[in-house]
């Protein structure tokens, strides 16, 4: 029972960053592989908070998106000026700071130790500590993450987005100002990703660098382009299934040492098998293969 | 006659040497429909580019209504008032054709972000007056019945007539419309430029590229020929078709 509420508080998590992350890549079309970099520093702005400050959940959870966003601007801002491939790597490169920042800054993040005993959230009065409560909460953040983006994608706010992936040139020429658009959503979404962060601190009780390495923040992207890039409920149902499938190989009876491979051959068979015949996804309506014109 | 709507003035521009704009000058007045032609690479879209922020220019001076236009990116320079189309067709294909008009609107409360969140019912509001006049502007052009449809699902010449639409929709008074009617049908090229005559009594002022010179004839008031960058001819379409500088160009 317990393994299986684990594994429901794990989806609930990746459903926040896949959510998150949709809103950048896949209603604006920016391609971002520093996911797992804002989903970081939002797990270690909480944790460091609850061990130094021994501020409330709540406080912890608002710095952590705060920063995060300010994070989120940073990054943006250089998606002014380069665009495509070239942000691609921006963001590779901003994932790989991070990393190295909370894998060697010993003093300050506890370095490859990483953040033991993290204390349980208490919710204004409401001690998190069983499974089950944790479901709660993160199935409260999911809702509420899955609202927000609904709300944006269905306001005139989000059709700009959408209008920025599919040709710049004419929300251009249409009088929108896309740079800011695209700091803004980078904004939200780092916010988001940092809300899942804080979560995923609360709730090991324990936090260290390799948690957000590059390859999770392929994980995340391959939840969003699996469940469907540009589709509110794409990241959802991409959150199940990729967290799910893993667990599965379990009852193969598989030793351990194969087991992590096989996991490794399953996500990059699935990532290439949908893009070769389902480039869209399960729910999408835009595939990252088209490349739509721009210029 | 009254200081002109847009003002230029030895508009340069070079691509690696080949002079795309060549110290160009033109002023275009209000409620005037003038048309732009000349051969392929004469400097007609670089024109466009360049008064509409796309491309930097070298030189020169444009300023609409006492706007410098030069300095200024694009998305300002439509909110200043110049809207254009583009060449090569560009709409949000994959959204309706509603939708591609809404988003041409000016002044959204719900595009802004804090209004996704609070004060919502006056973004709402404001999004169901901007969702009937979008409707009115189809039913102008005959395009009712494809309001909901993709813009991908038009027909190419109803997807031109949706992209003239659009520019009309943002509210700009100067359009800048590159070849409205290049490879489309006789039929609906003959609506496309009754759309295009109709618009200096909506308050418009045009500038038309288009190589189908019977259109041009037929629409503008006033003509310019261009070659290599420069202006080579200006007058009412009579006059500049019978021009032998233009007759020379055509034949070499």
């Amino acid at each position: 029972m317990e393994y299986l509420l684990h594994i429901l508080i794990l989806i609930g998590i990746y459903m926040i960053l896949s959510l998150s992350l949709n809103l950048i890549a896949g209603y604006t079309g920016l391609l971002s592989i520093a996911h797992a970099a804002f989903y970081g520093v939002g797990a270690y702005v909480a944790a460091l908070m609850a061990l130094n400050c021994h501020s409330p959940f709540w406080v912890n959870l608002i710095c952590a998106v705060i920063l995060s966003g300010l994070l989120g601007a940073l990054v943006g801002i250089p998606s002014l000026r380069i665009r495509d491939d070239y942000f691609v790597i921006a963001t590779f490169a901003f994932q790989v700071i991070t990393f190295s920042i909370l894998n060697n800054w010993v003093g300050f993040t506890g370095g490859p130790m990483g953040l033991p005993a993290i204390p349980q959230p208490d919710v204004f009065g409401w001690t998190v500590s069983s499974h089950l409560e944790f479901l709660l909460l993160v199935g409260f953040f999911c809702v509420l993450m899955l609202l927000t983006c609904r709300r944006i994608v269905q306001s005139p706010f989000g059709r700009v987005l959408k209008a920025i992936r599919e040709d710049e040139a004419f929300a251009q020429a249409a009088g929108k100002n896309v740079a800011s658009y695209k700091v803004m959503v980078f904004v939200i979404g780092a916010g988001m990703a940092a809300v899942a962060g804080a979560m995923y601190a609360y709730y090991i009780s324990f936090i260290d660098p390799t948690s957000f390495t590059v390859m999770e923040s392929i994980f995340i992207i391959s939840i969003v382009i699996i469940g469907g890039a540009g589709s509110l409920w794409g990241p959802v149902v991409g959150a199940v299934v990729l967290v799910t499938l893993p667990e599965l190989l379990r009852f193969l009876g598989l030793p351990s040492s194969v087991a992590a491979n096989v996991r490794q051959i399953l996500y990059g068979g699935l990532l290439v098998a949908f893009m070769m015949w389902r480039p869209q996804g399960f729910l999408g309506k835009y595939s990252f293969e088209k490349g739509s014109s721009r210029g | 006659m009254t200081a002109a709507l847009l003002e230029a003035a030895g508009l340069r521009k070079c691509f690696d040497g080949v002079k795309a704009l060549a110290d160009f000058s033109c002023a275009i007045q209000e409620r005037e429909i003038l048309g732009l032609i000349g051969p392929n690479g004469a400097g007609k879209t670089t024109l466009f580019n360049v008064l509409t922020g796309f491309i930097p220019s070298d030189g020169g001076i444009a300023t609409f209504k006492g706007t410098n236009l030069l300095r200024l990116p694009p998305y300002k320079i439509a909110r200043v008032g110049v809207a254009r189309t583009f060449q090569n067709l560009r709409l949000i294909r994959r959204l309706s054709a509603i939708d591609n008009i809404l988003l041409s609107f000016q002044n959204q409360r719900g595009e802004r972000l804090r209004n996704v969140f609070f004060r919502r019912r006056a973004s709402v509001r404001q999004e169901a007056e901007n969702r009937k006049a979008a409707l009115a502007l189809l039913k102008d052009v005959g395009l009712t019945e494809k309001a909901n449809d993709p813009a991908e699902a038009l027909s190419y010449g109803q997807q031109k007539l949706l992209s003239l639409v659009c520019c009309l929709a943002t509210g700009a008074e100067l359009l800048l419309l590159d070849e409205p009617v290049a490879g489309i049908a006789p039929e609906m090229t003959e609506r496309i430029l009754a759309a295009i005559r109709s618009l200096p009594d909506k308050g418009k002022s045009v500038v038309l590229i288009e190589h189908n010179l019977d259109a041009v004839m037929q629409v503008c008031d006033r003509v310019i020929f261009m070659d290599a960058g420069t202006k080579v001819s200006e007058g009412t379409p009579q006059e500049v078709r019978n021009d032998p500088k233009v007759i020379e160009a055509y034949l070499n």
